[in-house]
């Protein structure tokens, strides 16, 4: 970091204070609202809803209406325990199949000729671009009851009756990794791009095995790109509510749909309890991934 | 030049057939004049037609742009203004705080920010609808038009201001005509990022939004619910050409630029 020239001071205030207010007001107020809420009872926390927080001589009587109501009813209610867990199994199936299909794709991407990679990069960017609506909307036309795979399946003649696939976990699945495979993809091209060639060269000259070679020098040293894309696709996967929506069934609910419903049925203390817990089950993986890269000194 | 070992080509065929089979599929059955999706009809344009008839989605659509529109200004604007102050001031009190509210939308579940705006929305007593919605667009894509346009700053040679201050120009002059023409592609590529993004979004339009707006995600996706239906293939088949022609005409463009710089 330079030392920047320091600009004059009321230009620099005006500046930070434009976006600055922007996000106290439009960030961190709904999101502390958020929290209150779900810490307050049902009763109160009806709509229409008025702040009722007037100066510090309240706070007392504030905190003594503060209700973990909400958060007990989380932990004793199984179906919020089973859907927490349910997103975490859904978003870890996510990162690991898009792994699959992702990281051969970025090798071979950055293994290809140097005029070849631009055009290819657009080709894997380009269906990000289009609306998520759209790619999601694409695969129930593919996996409903007659819908193209069962047709293509049928006339090779591998199946004699429809695979019913939509409304199943595997639709889910399939449609998560389909959404968010650029996001796995572009960090793990970014490393392998950078990658120094003559390292595997070296490994070669000195008797190593391609395989050898992969699990030694490209697989670690691509590691960084790994986590990142890891944590692109985990996180949004974890929260997601319309892939589920759409292509899935009344068995995998996950816990962006359960708050969808909880709020839907204006039981609205209770869906900020379930938003608050959802962060903390995002923030820890993440805290534990970031540990796991420090431990090992990468950026 | 190495040339590829055929697994490696097999790892290409495989990825990008599974990016781009569903699409290609989807558009195919646009043109299908059958309603049915096992049979094939015939080559026929009657979807588009009826299309243009669907006056409710086209009106969604023509809220939704101008909604992107409005939200893709005020995110590239601020965001353009948080990357100046995050990149250039170096210590200014409640920086902290200050990046982690940029940064913290990006990684925030949508489901959290809808419901969070919508408490604020409902404790303020605003009616909600097109502003609303256009609120909740920009914060969100504020963090976005910052990072773009901070990694476009983290490059810039400081010495074309300093040599503008030198030569007697006011700070807004400087910024005016040295620093805002040489960030601009960065500002430029910000808002389209915002206005994809408003353009896209789904969740947090539908927690913020109020009877009188109805974006075009939200038709498009209660007429998902209801079925698959040929003219939902139309409707996709001319965003994703739109979209493409956007990015084929804006790669094309930069490197035309790129040739000209270099």
């Amino acid at each position: 970091m330079s030392a920047p020239v320091a600009p004059p001071a009321r230009l620099g205030r005006l500046l930070v204070a434009a976006p600055y207010l922007w996000l106290l007001l439009f960030f961190l107020a709904p999101f502390a609202m958020v929290l209150r809420m779900a810490l307050s009872d049902a009763d109160t926390a009806l709509p229409p809803y008025a702040p009722h927080f007037e100066g510090l001589a309240r706070l007392g009587e504030f905190f003594a209406r503060l209700d973990l109501e909400n958060f007990r009813l989380l932990a004793e209610d199984s179906l919020y325990g089973q859907s927490y867990l349910y997103s975490l199994r859904v978003a870890a199936l996510t990162t690991l199949i898009a792994l699959a299909i992702g990281y051969p794709l970025a090798y071979a991407m950055a293994a290809a000729p140097r005029h070849w990679r631009p055009v290819l990069l657009v080709l894997v960017v380009l269906p990000f671009w289009t609306s998520f609506l759209i790619r999601v909307y694409a695969w129930i036309g593919i996996l409903r009851p007659d819908g193209l795979l069962d047709m293509m399946l049928g006339s090779l003649g591998l199946t004699s009756e429809p695979l019913r696939l939509l409304n199943t976990e595997a639709a889910v699945l399939i449609g998560m990794v389909y959404s968010y495979l650029p996001f796995m993809v572009l960090p793990l091209y970014a490393t392998l791009e950078k990658l120094d060639r003559s390292l595997l060269e070296a490994a070669a000259d000195l008797g190593a095995t391609p395989a050898t070679a992969f699990l030694t020098v490209t697989l670690p040293l691509s590691l960084p790109g790994l986590f990142a894309g890891a944590a692109l696709v985990f996180i949004p996967s974890v929260g997601e509510f319309v892939i589920p929506d759409l292509l899935g069934g009344p068995d995998t609910t996950l816990i962006g749909n359960l708050l969808w419903t909880t709020f839907a049925s204006r039981d609205w203390p209770l869906a900020s309890a379930v938003a608050i817990v959802l962060l903390v089950v995002l923030v820890l993986p993440l805290a534990l991934l970031q540990q796991a890269r420090l431990a090992r000194g990468g950026p | 030049m190495k040339r590829l070992g055929p697994g490696l080509i097999l790892a290409l065929v495989v990825g990008f057939a599974f990016l781009y089979l569903p699409i290609l599929a989807l558009v195919a059955y646009s043109f299908n004049a059958s309603r049915l999706v096992t049979v094939w009809g015939g080559f026929s344009t009657h979807w588009y037609g009826s299309l243009l008839s669907n006056q409710p989605l086209l009106d969604a659509a023509w809220l939704s742009v101008r909604l992107a529109f409005v939200s893709a200004t005020l995110a590239a604007g601020l965001g353009t203004l948080a990357a100046l102050a995050l990149v250039r001031h170096g210590r200014f009190q409640g920086r902290l705080l200050f990046s982690g509210m940029v940064l913290a939308p990006l990684v925030m579940p949508e489901v959290i920010t809808g419901l969070s705006l919508l408490l604020l929305f409902v404790a303020a007593d605003v009616e909600r609808g097109f502003w609303t919605v256009t609120i909740a667009h920009a914060t969100f894509g504020l963090g976005f038009a910052c990072i773009v346009v901070q990694a476009r700053l983290a490059g810039f040679d400081r010495s074309l201001e300093e040599a503008a201050r030198d030569l007697g120009a006011t700070p807004l002059v400087t910024f005016w005509t040295v620093t805002l023409p040489l960030i601009w592609p960065a500002v430029a590529a910000a808002w389209m990022l915002a206005f994809t993004l408003s353009l896209d979004d789904l969740v947090i339009a539908s927690f913020t939004t109020g009877p009188g707006a109805t974006t075009l995600p939200m038709r498009l996706y209660s007429a998902i619910r209801l079925g698959v239906s040929p003219e939902i293939n139309a409707a996709c088949t001319l965003m994703i050409g739109a979209v493409a022609l956007a990015v084929i005409s804006a790669s094309l463009l930069l490197k035309r630029r790129q040739v000209a710089g270099s």
